[in-house]
């Protein structure tokens, strides 16, 4: 893989070494297409270069009609999910180097949202499963007159999954989310947890209420996709197990 | 909500795919989940039980025949892990095609009749199963040399 980059290192003390890659976009313009299909785009490369800088090539010099979202490009926003070499990726965090560039790198929508156009998917089921989940602090009593203070431990509960960036590349990436649509999703989950652990929430209750749903934390089947799609190396499938967790000895 | 798809030019989209359909309360996924892990838990020692003392002990697989299944089930302890045994596998069995059906399947009829025929499948295998686990007589035919016969 490596061998690749290192080709015309001669060129000049310190320059960054470019390369020649194919990208096998999947495209979908619904005003014409009856169905996706894939497009070849020959691009060179720094070896510095990520897949989100490869499509931005694309995009500005040789098909101005390629579409994705992306808008931050620092891995921050949340936007540029999609499937590089059938794996749910940040495009602007992932080098091409790193993606087996001596073949056709291939790139999709993330799967199981309905595709508007290229590789921009209706993000709406995901939103609005994550507001179902009631992604807020949710208190009892009165307002207290400063901060609502909170141990480094009660904070170190629920850390890992305050990283989150919604994504969605976890949620696209599980099968049960694909069948049907109607699982929650990693994701909702993440973000339920990330109220139900943290010590100053007082809507724990309901919140595991609403993932005790036939389509909620049950579905799952901690098949690990959504870890390992994670962008932000959240334990996803762990988090999911300790809201389940909470579920049955909330019960017993 | 709706309103973002279908702008005119995009083909609509199928939205009511997402529409959560569940109404239910109830704790039924809850005590499905628990009773997947503890089944598989007493399947493992019963099934391993079972292989071993089958297969491995006395002369192994080569006792396996009619006379070996007969004494076997002359003894209530071997009716009662045989019948938990069905009972475990079947119905862990039953509960995880359940799921496969619901994961699968996309109109309601469909699922109706897959559920259905799970549902007849297992009746059948649970009392069948229990029904010759119990009522097992090996000396129905009268010339049987079994020793349990004489
Ligand atoms: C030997 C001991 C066994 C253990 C420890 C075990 C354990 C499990 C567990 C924990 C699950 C749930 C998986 C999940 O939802 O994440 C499962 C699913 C399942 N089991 Fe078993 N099992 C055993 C034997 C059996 C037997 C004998 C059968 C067939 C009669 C069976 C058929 C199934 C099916 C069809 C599923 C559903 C698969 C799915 O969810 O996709 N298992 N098993
Ligand atoms: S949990 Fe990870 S993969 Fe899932 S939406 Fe959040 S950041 Fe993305
Ligand atoms: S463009 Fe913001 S996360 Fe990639």
């Amino acid at each position: 893989m490596t061998a690749t980059v290192e080709e015309n290192t001669e060129a000049k003390p310190g320059a960054v070494p470019t390369f020649e890659v194919t990208l096998r976009i999947e495209r979908y313009n619904p005003e014409v297409d009856d169905a996706p299909h894939f497009e070849d785009y020959r691009v060179t490369v720094h070896g510095t270069d990520r897949v989100l800088d490869a499509l931005h090539q694309i995009k500005w010099d040789q098909d101005g009609s390629l579409s994705f979202r992306r808008s931050c490009a620092h891995g921050v926003c949340g936007s540029d999910a999609m499937r590089i070499n059938g794996k749910n990726r940040l495009a602007c965090k992932t080098l091409v180097k790193d993606v087996n560039p001596g073949k056709p790198i291939t790139v999709e929508p993330i799967k199981g949202l309905p595709v508007e156009k290229d590789l921009i998917v209706d993000m709406e089921p995901f939103f609005q499963a994550y507001r179902d989940v009631m992604p807020f602090l949710v208190t009892t009593g009165n307002e207290p007159t400063r901060e609502r203070l909170q141990s480094q431990e009660d904070r170190e509960r629920f850390d890992d999954t305050t990283k989150c960036i919604l994504c969605a590349a976890c949620t696209t990436s599980c099968p049960v989310f694909w069948n049907d649509g109607q699982y929650f999703g990693p994701q909702a989950i993440v973000g339920a947890h990330r109220f139900i652990f943290d010590s100053r929430d007082d809507g724990a209750a309901q919140r595991l209420e609403i993932l005790n749903d036939k389509e909620g934390v049950w579905r799952c089947r901690t098949t690990f996709n959504c870890t390992d799609a994670c962008p932000r190396g959240i334990q996803v499938t762990k988090a999911i197990q300790e809201v389940k967790r909470a579920l049955l000895t909330n019960k017993f | 909500m709706t309103a973002t798809t279908s702008e005119p030019g995009l083909r609509p989209v199928q939205k009511s795919r997402y529409k959560r359909r569940s109404k239910g309360r109830g704790n039924f996924e809850m005590w499905s989940w628990v009773f997947m892990r503890g089944s598989g838990v007493l399947l493992l020692f019963l099934v391993f039980g079972h292989l071993f003392v089958n297969l491995m002990l006395g002369q192994g697989i080569h006792a396996i025949d009619f006379a070996f299944v007969a004494g076997k089930w002359s003894n209530p302890f071997w009716q009662v892990w045989d019948m938990l045994m069905l009972w475990l596998a079947e119905l862990h069995g039953f509960n995880g095609v359940r799921t496969i059906i619901n994961d699968y399947t996309e109109k309601d009829s469909t699922r109706w009749v897959l559920k259905t025929l799970l549902v007849v499948s297992a009746l059948v295998v649970l009392v069948l199963g229990t029904l010759v686990i119990f009522t097992f007589d090996p000396c129905v035919d009268p010339g049987s040399t079994l020793s349990q016969c004489k």
